[in-house]
């Protein structure tokens, strides 16, 4: 046991030497070095790609949480119970008001992130009060439509379908909220710092979130609200 | 003000958990009390509770394994002699208290016991393997591993304060529903589970990106250790799999909660959607655990049979396939619900054909010992124990997936049996053998040799004196979970079973006695070359301990097994690579926001059990506090001169000229 030895070492030295062309243990294919991308050839990424990479597969995660209850809302469709159906309780008009906010919450998301690129700390702040008071809007419309419906008796308590609409389209209200309390603090943070490297990173993640949750509410707004008003 | 909870929670009327938790608060104290007066107070919670030095919490991932290994084997030890005494008698543990230990064995065995020693496996080596000093979001590995934490100890205070659930480590409704288990021990398992599982399914992203964005200039795909390679899939299974128990979980919790209706018996809940949606996580979760485990065993055949691994393309193939198809199998554990020939056929396809990437790696194996020179030190021991074993757990799989045969053995002992054959044979010698094997890397001595065979001779006779009766006992039609057993018949399998409980109790005592003995002759066991092995990969390039910044000098790597390549360089040319240039690097600083946040998350989910809701939104209000300070730091990091850098690198390589020095004498030898 104290001596290891290591003469297998020794010995493949040897054989490197009678068999040089080190057959099926060569380096394959040409290799195009991209610097800072993080590819095997060039170590590792900057922390910008690191960060933002990071927050994709985040996403990636959350979108399947996201499915789960897009699949239970698949699965409970029908499961009325003898209460209302998803027909009788979609208000498309107010979906309607609902979703063009959210879009447009993404436009001055965008036009925050473009000001920020540019280092510009007054439209960066001005574009984030605009996103989170449209992002505010929505939930407020949200709450609303929630409570109309609580006070016909409309809970999830009733059903299986009132469950799994209730819980598809709280957890995006509840991704929403929860992206608004971070705007806040990206704000805030703006606003003392200015515009650190880590801060911009996060200024990134922060809009990929964003963007992230209106995907998932077109898929939201299709397959529940559309869908099931029979559209 | 407090909820539910009150005096009437602590089980003052069962001798059982009283005496065990009373022995557990005493040894808690002991060991606080020992460090107190000791004074390491400062030393532990500098350099380790707030580290963010993915070594240091690779080591506390597996030091939370190995304890709640040990828990979990108690429960183990409780069960089998519960049913080998209550055979037409009522044994001593009575029902309600019995269901909680087979619930509280499979959920802490698998959660709380595999998943951190792998997590740690793969925390300390990923990093090491590719040749850069950290993965990528050093903090977010400390919280991970602290909400893990607090995970483990909401499991361990159920013990002492309430109950843990009765339903098995899947809490299946309507069983598990508030109407069917209006105790606390379902919220214990809901809560506990869920804080632990962002904590892995941040240690998952984190790994995902490590590998996938950061390593040393050179390390390609195909460059990468194997070991490297399944933590990869094993993590990409991670990042796929785990929300989904996210949402499963949370949907049982507004259940319970607030009544609604996803998995209830009425009013349109569907209790099989639930079935579905655990093992959509759960048969993914196995391989989670067994993936990082196959790259363990690479590695370690590769090293003691002086050879590269054969097939290495084949194996990084096989390991993609498995982390792909392992998400398509799910349905195989409850072919019984019914849904028919044609989905049933699918799903046993698929179950057996999952069998044929883990065949390709097991010929791999054999085929890299073929012909080369094995050294049958105790990692060795181990994988070759596993091949046994595996390969009879994995055949015992392919019968249980034929869907015809599956509904005679389903839900019986046979299945019990087979689900030990691979977990054991698979992830607990996986990093038994492991710890062996880099034990040095970590401590910088090595493990005590004869303890170390014994431990694993008494492991491998014990497993398969213990679970070879359970596949005959499920055969003749013993189902499991049973609680008392009215037929005689079965006796003498059931003491076959507890016997070789006894010969694995052995095996425990071997591997602690180990661990002593090791520490108390470590002098004689240092390894002061750092690569104690031969072995292969980068990891071994490092001192032993690896210094915090692991590579003084980032690696340039030319070909497959890296280190290797520079280890025969220097052999030939009888000289080390010439020195680097050194430059300053920057390391992240420690923080305690990791178990801040973990302390918050498990006060909130100890409210939340006990519905004290100002508690919990206290915590949470506390935890986003903490957040945010830690945003608002101006330093991250924190610089290491070159200077430092260069004196740990001369350091590194005096040692390295004395082990060439050693092994040109070999050389002449030969």
């Amino acid at each position: 046991m104290t001596d290891t030895g290591l003469p297998a070492s020794v010995e493949a030295v040897r054989r490197v030497r009678e068999d040089p062309h080190r057959l099926g243990h060569r380096s394959h294919g040409p290799s195009e070095p991209v610097a800072g991308a993080g590819h095997g050839d060039t170590g590792p990424a900057s922390k910008r790609i690191i960060v933002g990479y990071g927050f994709w597969i985040y996403l990636l995660s959350d979108i399947v949480l996201f499915s789960c209850f897009f699949a239970a809302f698949a699965v409970q469709r029908s499961a009325t119970a003898g209460g209302p159906s998803i027909e009788q309780i979609v208000d498309i008009g107010r979906v309607a008001i609902e979703t063009a906010v959210l879009l447009l919450s993404s436009y001055t998301c965008m036009l925050s992130f473009a000001a920020s690129n540019a280092r510009n700390v007054m439209r960066t702040q001005i574009f984030l009060a605009a996103t989170g008071l449209l992002g505010l809007i929505f939930i407020i419309i949200e709450f609303q439509e929630f409570a109309v419906l609580a006070a016909e008796g409309i809970t999830p308590q009733r059903s299986g379908t009132l469950t799994s609409f209730f819980g598809l389209v709280g957890l995006h209200g509840l991704h929403v909220s929860a992206g608004l309390l971070w705007l806040l603090t990206m704000m805030a943070q703006i606003q003392v710092k200015g515009f650190r490297p880590e801060i911009t990173h996060r200024l990134i993640c922060f809009n990929l979130f964003w963007h992230a949750l209106d995907i998932v509410w077109i898929g939201v707004f299709t397959i529940v609200y559309l869908m099931g008003a029979g559209l | 003000m407090f909820g539910k909870l009150d005096l009437s929670a602590i089980p003052l009327s069962q001798p059982i958990p009283l005496v065990t938790s009373a022995v557990v608060i005493l040894f808690a104290l002991g060991v606080v009390a020992m460090v107190t007066i000791k004074g390491w107070w400062p030393y532990i919670w500098h350099e380790w509770i707030t580290s963010v030095d993915h070594k240091r919490i690779g080591i506390m991932y597996c030091l939370l394994g190995g304890l709640m290994l040990i828990r979990g084997f108690a429960d183990a030890i409780m069960m089998r002699t519960q049913q080998a005494v209550a055979i037409n008698a009522e044994g001593y543990l009575p029902p309600e208290h019995y269901n909680q230990i087979f619930s509280a064995h499979g959920t802490i065995m698998i959660l709380f016991g595999a998943m951190p020693l792998v997590l740690g496996f793969m925390n300390f080596l990923v990093p090491l393997q590719l040749g850069v000093r950290d993965v990528a979001f050093p903090t977010f590995n400390s919280v991970g591993f602290w909400l893990t934490a607090s995970g483990a100890l909401l499991v361990n205070v159920s013990l002492f304060i309430g109950e843990f659930a009765r339903t098995g480590w899947l809490p299946y409704p309507p069983l598990s529903e508030a109407t069917y288990s209006p105790g606390v021990g379902v919220d214990y398992y809901l809560w506990a589970v869920q804080i632990s599982g962002v904590g892995t399914l941040i240690t998952g992203i984190n790994i995902v990106t490590t590998v996938l964005k950061m390593r040393c200039p050179g390390m390609s795909y195909l460059r990468m250790p194997v070991f490297t390679w399944t933590s990869l899939a094993s993590c990409l299974l991670i990042v796929a799999a785990f929300p989904i128990l996210t949402a499963t979980l949370a949907m049982l919790t507004l259940d319970r909660y607030v009544g609604w209706h996803y998995f209830t018996n009425t009013a349109g809940g569907n209790p099989m959607m639930f079935v579905n949606l655990i093992w959509a996580w759960g048969h993914p979760e196995v391989y989670i655990l067994v993936l990082p485990c196959f790259g363990i065993f690479s590695e370690i055949f590769s090293t003691f049979s002086g050879k590269p691994l054969f097939g290495y393309r084949s194996m990084v193939a096989a390991t993609l396939f498995i982390c792909v198809v392992s998400m398509l199998v799910w349905l195989h554990h409850f072919f019984t619900m019914g849904a028919g020939p044609g989905v049933n056929t699918f799903f046993g396809i698929s179950s057996s054909v999952i069998a044929v990437g883990t065949g390709v790696k097991i010929y791999n194996w054999i085929f890299t010992m073929y012909g080369g020179r094995v050294r049958l030190a105790v990692p060795m021991l181990w994988s070759m124990g596993f091949i046994f074993t595996f390969i009879i757990g994995g055949l015992t799989g392919v019968l249980l997936a034929i869907p015809p045969a599956d509904f005679i053995t389903h839900n019986s002992m046979f299945l019990v049996a087979h689900f030990h054959n691979v977990i054991v044979g698979g992830v607990v010698f996986g990093v038994f053998a492991g710890m062996e094997f880099w034990f040095p890397k970590a401590f910088g001595f090595r493990l005590h040799e004869g303890w170390g065979k014994a431990a694993f001779w008494f492991a491998l006779i014990g497993f398969w004196v213990t679970f070879a009766p359970l596949y005959i006992l499920g055969l003749n039609g013993m189902t499991r979970r049973l609680q008392h057993i009215n037929f005689e018949e079965w006796t003498p399998w059931l003491y076959v079973s507890l016997a070789g409980v006894i010969i694995l109790i052995l095996g425990v005592i071997s591997q602690i006695v180990q661990l002593v003995v090791s520490i108390l002759e470590r002098e004689k066991l240092r390894d002061v070359t750092g690569d104690p092995w031969d072995g292969r990969s980068l990891e071994w390039a490092t001192p032993s301990p690896s210094p915090f910044f692991n590579f003084a000098v980032m690696p340039n790597v030319e070909g497959e097994e890296a280190y290797w390549g520079i280890k025969l360089r220097a052999i030939e040319t009888q000289q080390l690579a010439p020195e680097p240039e050194y430059a300053p690097i920057e390391m992240p600083l420690h923080t305690p926001v990791g178990i801040y946040t973990a302390f918050f998350s498990a006060i909130f989910g100890f409210a939340m059990i006990w519905s004290i809701w100002w508690l919990a939104i206290v915590s949470i209000v506390a935890a986003f506090i903490g957040f945010v300070v830690f945003a608002w730091r101006d330093v991250h990091e924190f610089k290491v001169p070159a200077e430092e850098l260069a004196k740990a690198e001369r350091a590194r390589r005096a040692a390295r000229e004395a082990l060439l020095h050693r092994l040109s004498s070999h050389g002449a030898a030969i």
